[in-house]
């Protein structure tokens, strides 16, 4: 995985580097609202650090982390064959309207396809209309999985025999 | 769900014209290439007019042009303004001492509801038409 990297202009998109994980959690705290230092360090050694997994950044010419998407392959989840998944994305809101997004999206796209699969799903927020539209600009249309949820009951707690 | 064929006409209309923000199309010419009754577009497209979607021009070569932006307008934007869709009263009556099976098929009737607002206002002019050959 270390070898991506994708020149543009403006910014270049290459493989997320441990000193970048501050950078990318303080973008995504900006977008989301939530700071989750602790997750992103853990996406990181998930994602960051193995084969066939994929954390690109968009790194802008005065070298500032503008973006950030992240993806793998997966397969046979309820029958549903290899394809890639991508399940995080983030760009700087200075920094939209430039591409980034896109130029990210087919970045790991190729990835993936090197991979050997030829579908990539993502998974979002039905009111995510940021995210949505984007998804969908770049040709995603519903799949045929649809994910369902419920709330759970609180866990039932037993008592060990003889206590 | 089914539209309406005002809302039908209106996104015929309003995706040819956003083909091409420049030209201009006659109600005629619209009417033509999609077969439908000219009167009943003519009505569509005041409507589109009015909610600055389309502009009327007149004189020769007058015609309707998109003077929206269509990597904003969404195909919900188009559709709100000839079906009910926002509504979140549900399907069913919740009749019965309890109403429960009302309740419980409006939950399902509003999950349908939810997802297809969420896909109408996800899809803009632009992608549409980008994607239209995939």
């Amino acid at each position: 995985m270390s070898g991506i990297r994708v020149k543009y202009d403006d910014f270049e998109i290459r493989v997320a580097k441990n000193s970048d994980i501050a950078a990318v959690s303080g973008l995504d705290a900006t977008i989301t609202g939530i700071a989750k230092p602790d997750y992103w360090g853990d996406m990181f050694e998930r994602y960051g650090t193995r084969d066939k997994r994929y954390f690109l950044v968009s790194e802008n010419n005065d070298g500032l982390v503008i973006g950030f998407i992240i993806g793998e392959v997966r397969a046979w989840e309820f029958g549903s064959p290899p394809s890639g998944w991508v399940f995080a994305l983030g760009v700087d809101p200075n920094a939209r309207l430039n591409k980034v997004g896109s130029s990210m999206f087919d970045a790991i796209c190729d990835c993936l396809a090197r991979d050997g699969v030829d579908k990539v799903r993502t998974m979002l927020a039905r009111d995510d209309e940021l995210n949505m539209t984007f998804f969908r600009s770049q040709g995603m249309m519903g799949g045929p999985f649809v994910e369902l949820e419920m709330p759970l009951a609180a866990p039932v707690t037993r008592k060990k025999a003889g206590s | 769900m089914r539209l309406q064929k005002a809302t039908q006409c209106a996104l015929f209309a309003v995706l040819e014209l956003a083909r091409d923000p420049k030209i201009q199309i006659s109600a005629a010419d619209i009417a033509d290439t999609f077969g439908i009754s000219v009167n009943h577009l003519a009505k569509v497209l005041r409507d589109l007019a009015r909610a600055r979607l389309v502009e009327s021009m007149r004189g020769a070569g007058g015609g309707y042009r998109f003077i929206g932006n269509p990597k904003r307008v969404t195909l919900y934007d188009v559709v709100k303004l000839f079906e009910d869709v926002d509504t979140h009263d549900g399907a069913f009556p919740e009749t019965g001492e309890d109403g429960d099976i009302g309740r419980a098929l409006n939950r399902v009737s509003m999950e349908i509801e939810n997802i297809t607002v969420s896909t109408l206002k996800s899809i803009t002019l632009t992608t549409l038409l980008k994607n239209m050959d995939r």
